[in-house]
């Protein structure tokens, strides 16, 4: 093009006969409804595979945070109170009560998230509403540094800090008496501090936040609905 | 045809070309971002390979059998809106099979659209050859992207990990390089594989 309108500064060069504009549409409409029935027919035939696994990577994942339990069932918040077995699509928070094999409650599930070093961390938590603590924890999405912050996920001294994570409800169920705070390498001193990691101090924080944040919130919660969590088990 | 036209390749040489003549990593250097920050571990490295080894004999294929139909003027947005189906519909696909490995190469299956091999073999070689040379075409630089991916990600899982396909290699006294599994350590294990083609290059044409 630019040969034609060399010399020529002002003058509209001559377009080539193109293609008309009406072929043009149907051909982008026609590869477009192609590619929707791919995409759609894709989405159909993998749905029920995708539900199917993220249901086992979370039941697993409850599991794994709720010491001795053996299965488990979803309760919905909704204005503070707990309701079971909600339809997937309800809006609320999950609270995921796992219970032993003999319909004793053992402790509820509950997913945090938040921002990490490098991109959100998410996680989910096992809380006891005997014992009053985080009694277990596991990552379930981090993108944070290899070695470095990876260690959330595998540092036993930090995994040490949620065999028990001391969160107590207030009396009154208003909140908690000492919210979870992060504490040093080496200076932890109260049950509810967790002890950070060397090297790793923001993802660690990140961590630290993530639970207080969830707990401040949801303990009260579990406390309040203690009585319906018990009842639940199937 | 008249004797100064050259013979059209063989079907076996449109496959072999991507292999190692014209590797789209080691000698095309294209595509260097998936390349590059996915393969951390040989499952990874495999994975993104082959999702992109799908999408690109995917895509050839079908824009090689729309090319007539296609008009010149808007042939860079069907090509892209065909990759971006088979990119799609490899996402649902990987979800299905793994929820571990869909999590370990996050946002790279969604920008396996921009991978520059795809587009570049839709707009350089499908849209003007047939069905048939396009797809050897297509699986020869998707074999290739794997072959470049998994020698990448075994050399950065051995030395960074300490394990190949996440069995340990050297027992508990190995201190890992945690440098190989960081971006720095892509872009050591990406220059010393280039050196080792270039060598390889080099010594040929001395011998010829």
């Amino acid at each position: 093009m630019a040969e034609h309108t060399h010399g020529h500064a002002g003058s509209a060069p001559a377009l080539p006969p193109g293609t008309s504009g009406t072929k043009m549409i149907v051909t982008l409409g026609s590869i477009g409804l192609v590619c929707g029935v791919l995409i759609v027919g894709a989405f159909q035939v993998t749905l029920s595979a995708i539900t199917r696994n993220k249901a086992t990577l979370l039941q697993e994942s409850i599991l794994a945070v709720v010491p001795n339990a053996t299965h488990s069932r979803t309760f919905v918040e909704h204005d503070g109170v707990l309701s079971p077995d909600a339809d997937a699509a309800a809006p609320g928070e999950r609270y995921y009560a796992a219970y032993d094999a003999g319909g004793t409650l053992m402790g509820v599930a509950v997913e945090a998230q938040g921002q990490g070093f490098a991109d959100a961390v998410k996680l989910i938590y096992g809380y006891s509403p005997q014992r009053h603590a985080i009694v277990g924890f596991k990552v379930l999405e981090s993108h944070e540094t290899p070695g470095l912050g990876t260690k959330i996920e595998s540092d036993p001294g930090f995994r040490a800090n949620f065999d028990s994570l001391q969160v107590v409800p207030t009396a009154d169920f208003s909140g908690v008496e000492h919210s979870v705070e992060l504490a040093k390498h080496g200076k932890k001193e109260h049950p509810w501090q967790v002890e950070a990691i060397t090297g790793a101090t923001i993802s660690s924080r990140a961590v630290a936040r993530m639970l207080k944040t969830s707990t401040d919130a949801a303990v009260p919660i579990i406390a309040k609905n203690l009585e319906v969590l018990k009842g639940g088990a199937q | 045809m008249t004797p100064l036209e050259k013979q059209p390749p063989s079907y076996m040489e449109e496959f072999m070309k991507g292999l190692w003549k014209e590797n789209p990593v080691f000698v095309v250097l294209l595509g260097m971002c998936p390349t590059l920050a996915v393969t951390n571990s040989v499952i990874n490295a495999v994975s993104m390979g082959l999702a992109t080894t799908f999408v690109l004999i995917m895509s050839s294929m079908l824009i090689s059998m729309l090319r007539r139909f296609i008009p010149g003027e808007v042939r860079i947005a069907s090509f892209i809106l065909v990759i971006a189906t088979f990119v799609t519909v490899v996402d649902y696909a990987i979800q299905a099979i793994s929820l571990d490995v869909y999590k370990a190469l996050g946002a790279f299956i969604a920008l396996i659209v921009v991978n520059c091999n795809i587009l570049g073999r839709a707009e350089a070689f499908a849209s003007k050859n047939s069905v048939w040379r396009s797809v050897l075409d297509a699986a020869g630089v998707g074999v290739g992207f794997t072959i470049a991916c998994l020698a990448l990600g075994s050399v950065r899982e051995v030395l960074g990990a300490g394990s190949f396909l996440g069995i340990p290699l050297f027992g508990p006294h190995f201190e890992p390089w945690t440098i190989m599994l960081l971006p720095a350590g892509g872009f050591f294990v990406l220059g010393g594989w280039l050196l080792v083609f270039a060598w390889f290059k080099e010594r040929k044409k001395v011998a010829a």
